[in-house]
Order: C-alpha cells, then sequence, then structure tokens
C-alpha cells in the first residue's frame, strides 16, 4: 500500500493502485516556480515592444524639445530655406515637405489606378487558379529592397524620362516618385481587392435585378460601397510613401527645394536624416538635433495617417460600407 | 380616354460615360489584367538589365575582394560578411524576444485592456518608418548605452524593426493549433509550459519559421536604419567582434550607386544580383520549410 | 433514492426488482441489463462534491450540487443541453478553472482530500484524474506509440519499460491488436472511433483513479459507440469512471449509477436502474421518459 508516486507507476498494477484499499494521492507539490518564472520572463519580452514605443516617444520628443528651444517655430514653419548644416543656417521645414509632398503623390498617383484596376480585376473576374498566383506575384513589389529601386530609378528610370521630356535633371522626383509607386501598388492592391470583396452579394445581386451591367454595378454599387476600404489603402499606401527612405535619397537629389516641378532634384524629410547621418555633424550639436525634429514630423505624420487608415479599415469589417 | 404615359425620370448626365455591355466588360477586364502585368513586367525587365549589367562583374573574386577605389577590382566581401553577422545576430535577438511575445500574449495573458494595449502598440509599431527606429536606436543604443557604430548596434536596431512582424505571424500560427490538443494535455497534467513546448510549439513551428524567415528578408534589404545609426560606407575588413565597425550588402550598393562614375553603377548592379539571389533563396526556403514541416505533421 | 447524500449512506441497488406481474400500472421505462450485482454492498465513493458551485464570471452554472462518486463503479451524468453536466466534470479536475473568468466555490474530495485545497497542484491532480473529451485529440506530431506514453512526457516522468507500458495501456483501451503494427505511425491516421480509444488508452496510461468522460461517443458512428461501451463494461471493475452523456440510453446501458442535472442543479441520484425506472422526481421521470430535453 504505497503512495502513488512516479517510482511506483510500474507495469504490474492496474489502473486505480490495483489493492482494494487505495492509497491516498499526493497532490501536494506547489506550482512549480519554473512556471511562473516562465511566465514574467515571457510577460517582459512582451514589454519590449511598450518600451520600444515609448523610446520612440520620448527620443524624438526630447530631443526636439531641445531643438526648438533653440529654434523657434515661426522659423521652423515660416522660413523657406532649409540650410540647416551652413554657417547661416536656416531651418524653414518647407523645403523638406514640398520634396516629401511631391514624391509622394507622384507615387500615388501611379498606385492608385494601377493598384485599383488590378484590384477590380482579382475580384470581379479572375478565377481563383489566377488570383491565387496573381495575388503573391504583385506582393513580389512590395519585397525588393528600396535600396535596389534607387538604383532602378537613378540608371533606367532617369535617362528614360530625360529622353523624351527636356529639361529633367540627373535627380529629379519624377523617376523617384514613379518606383515609389511601383512599390506601393501592392499596399492598394491588396486592401482594396479586401474591401471589393466584402462588399456583400446581396449589393450586387440588387443591382444586376435592377437591370445594371457588370461595369456599371461595379463602379456605380461596388466601388462606392468599398470606399472606406479603398480609401484606408490610399492612406497606408501614403504613409509608406512619406516614410520611404532609400528611393528618394538615390533618385531624387539631397538638394532642398522649395518646388513643385518633378523636373527638378527635391530632398525629402527621410533622406535628409539620412545627409546628416553620412556626414560628420557631431552628435549633440544643433545640427545633429535637426533629424529629431524631422523625424519627429514624419513619425506624427505617418503615425496619423496609419491611425484614419485602420479606423477606416475597422469600419468596414464591421459594416462593408461607407 | 388618354392612356397614362409613365415618363422616365430624369437621373441627369451621367458624371462618367461608363462603357457597358459586353465590350465595356472586355475592356474593363483587360485594363485590370494589364494593371497587374504591367508592374510586373516592369519589375522584370528593370531586374533583367541590372542582371545583364552585373552580370560581368559577377566572380568568385568579387564576393569575397574588398572594396577598392579602382571599381574592376572592387569587391563585397566585408559587405557579405557584414550582411551575413547581422542577420545572425538579428536572429538571435529578434527570435526569443518575438516568440516569448507572442506566446505571452496568445497563451499566457488572460485577455484584458491591457493585452489589448500592447496589441495595439505592436501594430502601430509595424507601420512606423525605419529611420524613426533608425533615430531611437541612434540615441538609446549607440549613444546612450555606448555601443557605438558596431555591428551589435546595427543588429539590435533591425531586431526591433522585425520584432512586430515575428510576433503577428507567431500569433497567427499559435492560433492554428486547435485547441482541443491543449486540453488533452492539460488532462494528461502537463502544465502550461511543457504542454506548448511539446505539442503546441511543434505545430507552430511552420508558421513561426516562415514569419521569421520573411521578416529576415525584409532585414536584409534595410538600408536607412543602418546607415543612420552610422554604418560605414567603407569598410575594407571582414567585421571581427560584436563591438566592431561594419558594412552589409545594402550600403554598399548605395555607396556605389551614389558615385558619378558609370563604372561603379556596373559594380553596384553585380552587387544587386547577389542580394536579390540572397533573399530570393530565403523567400523560396520559407516555402519549402512551410510545405515540408506541415507534410510531415498530417503524417 | 434522492439526491445529497453522503457517501456511505449511498443506497445499495435495490435486491429485488418488481417482476412485471406485480408491477404498478406502468410498464417499465426500461428493460436494463444486470449492470449491478444485487447483493453488493455500496461501495465507498472515491470522489465526492460537496456544496458545489460553479461559475462564468457572474454567470452560476452550477448550483450547490452534493454528489458521491462511487468507488469502482461507472457514474453517468444526464440532462439537457445546458444543465451544467460538463462544466461539473471539469470540477472534478480542476480544468473548469482554466476558462478566463471561471471560478468554482465548494468542495470536492479524492478519498477524503480537497482538491480545492490550498497547498493542491491542480496540474498534479490530473494526473490522478483522467479525461477523455467528445472530439478525439490524439497529438497530431506524434505516433500512435508516442500519444500512448505523452502522459509520461507531459509530467516529466521517465518510463522504464516504455513499450510494456504502451502495450498494456493499449490492450486495456482495446485498441491493441489494431493498432501494434502501426505504432509509429501517426496519431492522426487512425479513424474516429480508433483516435478515441487511443485517447483513452493514453489517459489509462498514467493509471489514474478516476477516469472522466465527457459525451465520449457523441461525434463517433454506432459501431464505434458499441465498442466504447464495451471498452467501459471492462474498466468498470478496475477505475472509477464518470461519464456525462446526452444519450439516456447509453448511460442505461454502461452505467451503475447515474445522476440526472437539470439547469445546473442535481434533480436526482441513484442507481440507474432505480433512477430510470423508478425516479422519484417527476422531472426525472419526464426526462427519462424523453418528454423533453
Amino acid at each position: 500500500m504505497s503512495a502513488i508516486t512516479p517510482d511506483t507507476l510500474s507495469a504490474d498494477t492496474g489502473p486505480g493502485g490495483g489493492s482494494p484499499l487505495h492509497a491516498p494521492v499526493d497532490l501536494k507539490t506547489p506550482r512549480s516556480l519554473k512556471e511562473r518564472l516562465i511566465e514574467r520572463l515571457f510577460g517582459a519580452f512582451a514589454m519590449v515592444s511598450i518600451l520600444t514605443a515609448a523610446g520612440i516617444v520620448i527620443v524624438l520628443f526630447g530631443e526636439s524639445v531641445a531643438f526648438f528651444q533653440q529654434v523657434s517655430f515661426g522659423q521652423f514653419f515660416g522660413d523657406t530655406q532649409w540650410t540647416p548644416l551652413f554657417s547661416e543656417p536656416h531651418f524653414g521645414i518647407w523645403p523638406l515637405i514640398t520634396g516629401t509632398l511631391l514624391t509622394t503623390l507622384i507615387a500615388i498617383s501611379v498606385a492608385l489606378p494601377l493598384g485599383l484596376f488590378a484590384a477590380i480585376y482579382l475580384s470581379e473576374f479572375a478565377s481563383p487558379r489566377v488570383r491565387k498566383v496573381a495575388k503573391p506575384s504583385l506582393e513580389l513589389l512590395a519585397g525588393i529592397p528600396t535600396v535596389v529601386y534607387g538604383y532602378f530609378a537613378l540608371s533606367f528610370v532617369t535617362p528614360a524620362i530625360q529622353s523624351f521630356i527636356p529639361g529633367v535633371s540627373g535627380a529629379n522626383a519624377l523617376a523617384a516618385g514613379l518606383v515609389m509607386g511601383l512599390m506601393i501598388t501592392p499596399i492598394i492592391a491588396s486592401l482594396s481587392e479586401d474591401a471589393i470583396y466584402a462588399v456583400p452579394r446581396s449589393l450586387r445581386e440588387g443591382a444586376s435585378a435592377l437591370g445594371g451591367t457588370k461595369v456599371r454595378t461595379i463602379f456605380r454599387v461596388v466601388l462606392p460601397a468599398a470606399a472606406s476600404g479603398i480609401t484606408a489603402s490610399v492612406i497606408l499606401g501614403l504613409s509608406r510613401a512619406i516614410g520611404e527612405t532609400m528611393i528618394v535619397a538615390i533618385a531624387a537629389g539631397m538638394e532642398p527645394n522649395l518646388t513643385l516641378d518633378p523636373r527638378e532634384p527635391v530632398q525629402t524629410m527621410t533622406a535628409f536624416i539620412v545627409q546628416v547621418s553620412l556626414g560628420d555633424t557631431p552628435a549633440g550639436s544643433l545640427g545633429f538635433q535637426t533629424i529629431f525634429a524631422v523625424g519627429l514630423m514624419l513619425f506624427l505624420t505617418t503615425l496619423v495617417f496609419n491611425v484614419i487608415s485602420f479606423r477606416l479599415r475597422a469600419r468596414l469589417n464591421r459594416g462593408g460600407h461607407a | 380616354m388618354t392612356t397614362p404615359t409613365s415618363k422616365r425620370p430624369n437621373y441627369g448626365a451621367p458624371l462618367l460615360i461608363l462603357p457597358s455591355g459586353r465590350a465595356g466588360e472586355t475592356a474593363l477586364k483587360l485594363t485590370g489584367m494589364l494593371a497587374i502585368i504591367l508592374p510586373l513586367s516592369l519589375l522584370a525587365i528593370l531586374i533583367g538589365t541590372t542582371f545583364i549589367q552585373g552580370a560581368e562583374r559577377l566572380s568568385a573574386d568579387f564576393l569575397t575582394d574588398l572594396p577598392s577605389r579602382r571599381a574592376s577590382a572592387a569587391g563585397i566581401g566585408p559587405a557579405l560578411a557584414g550582411t551575413g553577422m547581422l542577420m545572425v545576430l538579428t536572429a538571435a535577438i529578434a527570435l526569443p524576444l518575438g516568440i516569448g511575445a507572442a506566446l505571452w500574449l496568445e497563451e499566457y495573458a488572460r485577455p484584458s485592456r491591457f493585452t489589448g494595449f500592447v496589441e495595439l502598440i505592436i501594430s502601430t509599431l509595424a507601420g512606423v518608418p525605419s529611420i524613426v527606429y533608425a533615430l531611437l536606436a541612434l540615441e538609446v543604443f549607440v549613444r546612450t548605452l555606448g555601443m557605438g557604430r558596431s555591428i551589435l548596434a546595427g543588429a539590435a536596431t533591425l531586431a526591433l524593426l522585425v520584432l512586430p512582424m515575428i510576433i503577428m505571424a507567431s500569433r497567427e500560427a499559435l492560433r492554428t493549433v486547435p485547441h482541443g490538443l491543449r486540453e488533452a494535455s492539460y488532462g494528461l497534467g502537463g502544465d502550461r509550459w511543457i504542454t506548448l513546448r511539446t505539442i503546441v510549439l511543434p505545430l507552430a513551428l511552420p508558421g513561426i519559421l516562415t514569419g521569421v524567415i520573411l521578416a529576415l528578408a525584409r532585414a536584409i534589404g534595410e538600408t536607412a536604419p543602418l546607415i543612420t545609426i552610422g554604418a560605414l560606407t567603407y569598410v575594407a575588413f571582414v567585421p571581427d567582434s560584436l563591438s566592431s565597425a561594419f558594412t552589409a550588402l545594402p550600403i554598399q550598393i548605395f555607396n556605389w550607386v551614389s558615385r558619378p562614375s558609370a563604372d561603379f553603377h556596373v559594380t553596384a548592379a553585380a552587387a544587386i544580383v547577389v542580394l536579390l539571389t540572397v533573399m530570393l533563396v530565403m523567400n523560396g526556403l520559407a516555402i519549402w520549410l512551410r510545405s515540408r514541416l506541415q507534410t510531415r505533421i498530417e503524417g | 433514492m434522492v439526491a445529497s447524500k453522503k457517501a456511505s449512506t449511498l443506497p445499495d441497488p435495490s435486491p429485488a426488482m418488481p417482476s412485471h406481474a406485480n408491477a404498478p400500472m406502468r410498464a417499465p421505462l426500461f428493460v436494463l441489463p444486470d449492470v449491478t450485482d444485487a447483493s453488493e454492498p455500496a461501495p465507498a465513493s472515491r470522489m465526492h462534491a460537496e456544496d458545489l458551485f460553479a461559475f462564468y464570471g457572474k454567470n452560476e452554472a452550477i448550483k450547490g450540487i452534493t454528489l458521491p462518486i462511487p468507488d469502482r463503479r461507472v457514474t453517468a451524468i444526464i440532462g439537457p443541453s445546458g444543465c451544467g453536466k460538463s462544466t461539473f466534470l471539469r470540477c472534478l479536475n480542476r480544468m473548469h478553472e482554466l476558462t478566463p473568468s471561471a471560478s468554482v466555490k465548494g468542495y470536492v474530495f479524492l478519498d477524503d482530500e480537497n482538491i480545492y485545497g490550498p497547498n493542491i497542484n491542480p496540474v498534479r491532480l490530473r494526473r490522478h484524474v483522467g479525461m477523455v473529451f467528445q472530439k478525439p485529440n490524439p497529438f497530431p506530431s506524434m505516433s500512435i506509440k508516442d500519444n500512448v506514453l505523452a502522459g509520461f512526457k507531459l509530467n516529466g516522468i521517465r518510463v522504464p519499460r516504455p513499450d510494456e507500458v504502451a502495450e498494456k495501456a493499449l490492450r486495456q483501451a482495446a485498441l491493441w491488436d489494431e493498432a501494434k503494427d502501426h505504432l509509429n505511425r501517426s496519431g492522426s491516421s487512425l479513424s474516429g472511433g480508433q483516435q478515441q480509444r487511443l485517447c483513452i488508452a493514453r489517459s489509462l496510461a498514467l493509471e489514474p483513479e478516476v477516469l472522466l468522460m465527457d459525451e465520449p461517443c457523441s461525434a463517433l458512428d454506432p459501431i464505434a459507440t458499441a465498442r466504447i461501451e464495451e471498452l467501459i463494461r471492462e474498466l468498470r471493475d478496475r477505475l472509477t469512471i464518470v461519464i456525462v452523456t446526452h444519450n439516456m440510453q447509453q448511460a442505461a446501458r454502461v452505467s451503475d449509477y447515474t445522476a440526472f442535472f437539470y439547469q445546473g442543479h442535481l434533480v436526482e441520484h441513484g442507481t440507474t436502474r432505480s433512477v430510470f425506472s423508478n425516479p422519484a422526481q417527476k422531472q426525472t421521470e419526464d426526462y427519462v421518459a424523453g418528454r423533453f430535453g
């Protein structure tokens, strides 16, 4: 008559211990210390993400505060020249903003039609087999390293543009914007397709029953119903383009330039940060701090866009249409 | 007695004259197909031309040589070594952190407002531009923690960058394991960790590994964060310790592309060929791994 | 034969059943096989629940149940959907509390030890109170043999003679003949009924004192079901079994004692024979006659 312990589990006794007078079972092992430690450890790992987010906020705001103690808001938003590293520095952010804006707008004007029509085709016309191949293939566009895209823009697209548009300089916003457009097409295509797919069948059937052709149904019924999802995809694409660095650093140039002419070189906010990093600006100096101020603007802008996009998509999941 | 005639209400002129009927449908369909084929063909042409341009420079020497002032003698040895070491270090940091965090969120933590907050943070971080991570790393790793412009700092930066991806992919993978298996394990007297270790993780492994490999493939191509934290663009040595300076393949490409000389552009093209090949292999590996592990499980 | 009695006062299976000739006006509802030996004294209870409440958040799923589980007999728990029988079962091996926001109040004793006591390790408990689930869940990443031995691996116990242990458990679960040539095949390569017997073997390998079965046949075809019912009858003398079932005929076929639950309450329990042919409560009679549920 022994307590049931691991050692006494033998092949000879039947279930229940075998003896008619069963022994008390030993249940009193405390909850393993190891188990609790493991849970704490994994929880700590999850906290790393919170630390990262907190770190980003603290670092960006911290250095920006130091920056803005020396450079007034008026200078930052009022001046139209951006030459923070010169001996007579100007801190007007507008050239960087127009640079980012220009390249981003060119990108979206490429990606939106391409992505939208691709999405329409995939959800309304393509067979499941085609869709299975086409969707991952489009994702390829997003998987190419951006430095490679930068090379494409500089070495192939720019000369091509130069051959039929006069006045295009070696570094220009147009080439960078076009290639960025290629890169963000999958974002538009994928999210728009989800949005279109989510439009309930009943809407389409209703339109057909009223005598609508497929084309009319798509443009008058389905797309408006999917509008919030499509908008979400565009906003996300914009956010991605705003945050893009290498394509513009390589192909759009490093000269801050307050212009909306795509043939000219421009510098984006991201390219500026790279420029400073490549140089020898001493840490802690004002010049150095500017990259954090610019970084903060970048972070806030993309954050706002991402949140808007997320909200729009959440609405899609709930309602199906705007 | 006149029969009343119904008048068609006037909807107004359409904003867009849409070609309807069969012809319109075909036109729309073709436009859609074009919208897919065009970018992909462009990509193919761009990659193909790059391959052709760079092919002349490709050789075994190219892979091991040091960069040099002469384009024809320049190689990607240090850059390749740097990329390799970065990958290993990044994986070493990001894998345990990412899988652990995913386990905590999926298996241990009771759903609460706090866990919802953590999830929100993670998905927000996924959308932050990589250069912002660089700024964080610059301040925290390079300066405050004194890691300097080392390969360890570079790996830490990339690890933070890909962490949200790994966490999300791992969580998805954990979710595919049926809950009944966990119950069976608890019913037999297994505690949570041993259930995860013995039953759940082996089944979630294909999904997790695929996510990790894809995340690493993305990390390899990242240039901006590494430049910002100070990866050097001219490194004539292979990094020999965690704290040594380093360069990486995309950085070397950037360096060569930025030179005005056309010769260096050819060298850059060759380096691009290598980079794309590495990424292709990694993606292929991810796909192969996933299918192989899945057949093993289905027995 | 009413509910809420402590262990030793459990009613004996009645030695003399009214014959057809002397029967009251209504016909016997069931003709039962002789499951319990009429001359046997009532066994002591191996487990018993006392004043047990179970909650999902604020929702009271089990309301003050006191029920003995006789040693080495089969106790069936029957009742309509949602009456709390599965919840009750899961309180017996402390798996109920694994559901988020689930809680328990009251006592459950295993051999006079309160399993909800402060020093009790629930994980350890489940080695002694095993469970078989409704949907067979063999571990797909393991072979049949490894599945049988999985309990040891999960408890960190080294098995001295694994092949013997596995064979013994598979024999007890009536799966040995079908599986012995395929021990290395994946656990999920078996049919539904075989998978469930594998899960039973897996639980039996740990030699638990009690085996809980939560509707073990509801996902199986009739032939597989019959085999498992046969298995339960075979295991009867060696193991305390508690089986939840929504199939009354099954309860009548395999169990010695039956408890009828309704909306979280224990309405009636006693020997299966008495509950089915002579229920004391009208509710029981209605349920057993199929008038609801």
